[in-house]
């Protein structure tokens, strides 16, 4: 039996709201499959599934909110027959909850499986059931409310961030007239439609110098790095009433520029259409910001936990650049590097900003 | 197609990229990306719908000449069969 469990959907998502089951019991699912649409406070996200199955079970029920972790569907392996419906849950797996809180539970007609506990080890908690008890059972909330639960969200992760990241900032200005003139050259054969923006060739840049620098790709968890299994880049995007995303491309240091981008613009329509993948939200191992076309020169960004480093772009403008002994006018940008210091020293953030301005310097090899 | 009806086929788009946009309340002769938060994804979607919509193909070279909503109109006026 394949018990398919809440994924997290990144450091400042602890439970979610299920929406929608994608599938009904019965249903062949193939790895990678949307399965569910869980709403969090950021985004109605399609929840995939990683494991192929036939669905026996659907457990939550739509317009209940579950804590990461738990068991929302079970399904059976291709082939396995299908068993005796089980009557009961057996006491150990059920959900841990405090005496008063299943009296009251009970009183209120509460499902206590289903709500989310905020106890130690998520034990559920008297003040949890009354919360549950009063809490509509409604479709995703109205965007004022998300507007709130997002500026919570990012309120939650970055102060988590602040609390535990010893963050290190280096910056480096970065001659962008190779780049610029090697982009304007490929486009002008391209038609609008596709058409390579800066942000992926710096995107890409990133990468590819990521690839030498390990220690900056992944987490700090449990005390310790854990080394990205991927170049999964989690892009910062803007949302236009306020707040932001910042869901990952996968294996960007593999992809060609022009799928690159085309992977780029899907993800800004689609998380500003808040249709989010599961997978985007969970697994990007380093951040990149760009607000350079906010108009500042630099960006020194607070890293996403448990990722352990952020590269900032700031605006690409003209300014007296001095090369080979002459000044001239050249388009610069700067790139700055957060760090983790548990994870990272400054002499290797130092070396990774040095070798993404000589990625920069080669264009044609991005 | 006359101005005012291309204006309207304008503005719809740049309201599809841009809905927090007042059509009415922006300047024709101010430019584009002062008064509406339009980054370099947003531009490029926008060219991709007037390319879409309006069968006009704006090479990169040209963004220049575009910054307020009188050049834009103007450019295409002159691109689009009268």
């Amino acid at each position: 039996m394949i018990e398919f469990k809440l994924p997290s959907l990144g450091a400042d998502m602890d439970q979610g709201k299920l929406l929608e089951w994608k599938v009904k019991p019965g249903d062949a699912v193939e790895r990678g499959q949307v399965i569910a649409v869980v709403d969090t406070s950021k985004a109605a996200v399609d929840v995939e599934i990683w494991h192929p199955g036939i669905v026996e079970e659907l457990i939550t029920k739509p317009g209940d909110t579950v804590p990461v972790g738990m068991v929302m569907a079970k399904l059976r392996e291709t082939g396995e027959v299908a068993p005796a419906p089980a009557p009961t849950i057996p006491p150990s797996l059920r959900k841990p909850a405090s005496p008063a809180a299943r009296k009251r539970a009970h009183e209120l007609d509460v499902d206590i499986d289903k709500v989310a506990g905020t106890g130690p080890h998520g034990t559920v908690t008297l003040a949890d059931i009354e919360k549950a008890a009063t809490r509509p059972a409604t479709a995703a909330p109205p965007a004022a409310d998300r507007q709130a639960e997002m500026r919570k969200a990012i309120a939650a992760a970055m102060s988590r961030s602040k609390r535990e990241i010893p963050h290190y900032y280096l910056s480096e200005a970065i001659p962008m007239h190779r780049a610029l003139a090697h982009l304007a050259r490929a486009n002008e054969a391209r038609p609008v439609t596709e058409r390579v923006l800066m942000g992926a060739l710096q995107l890409k840049a990133v990468a590819l110098t990521l690839r030498r620098f390990p220690e900056l790709n992944g987490f700090w968890r449990d005390g310790a790095f854990q080394p990205g299994a991927g170049i999964h880049i989690g892009v910062a995007i803007s949302m236009r009433q306020g707040g932001l995303v910042a869901p990952a491309i996968h294996d960007v240091d593999e992809r060609g520029l022009e799928d690159l981008m085309r992977a780029l613009a899907d993800l800004v329509k689609r998380a500003r259409a808040g249709s989010l993948r599961s997978s985007e939200m969970s697994d990007p191992t380093i951040t990149v910001t760009n607000l350079g076309e906010q108009g500042v020169e630099s960006v020194f960004g607070v890293i996403y936990p448990p990722q352990v480093a952020l590269v900032g772009f700031g605006r690409v403008a003209e300014r007296a650049w001095a090369e080979d002994g002459a000044l001239r006018a050249a388009p610069v940008v700067t790139a700055t590097l957060s760090g983790d210091h548990r994870a990272s020293d400054g002499h290797r953030g130092a070396r990774f900003l040095a070798a993404l301005r000589e990625q920069l310097q080669r264009p044609e090899a991005l | 197609m006359k101005r005012e009806d291309l204006k309207t086929r304008v503005l719809g788009i740049l309201t599809t990229i841009a809905p927090e946009l007042d059509a009415g309340g922006l300047r024709a002769d101010e430019p584009l990306r002062n008064q509406i938060d339009l980054d370099s994804m947003d531009w490029l979607n926008f060219l991709v719908a007037l390319h879409e919509q309006l069968k006009v193909d704006i090479p990169e070279a040209d963004y220049g000449k575009l910054a307020t909503l009188d050049d834009l109109l103007a450019y295409l006026k002159e691109k689009l069969p009268a």
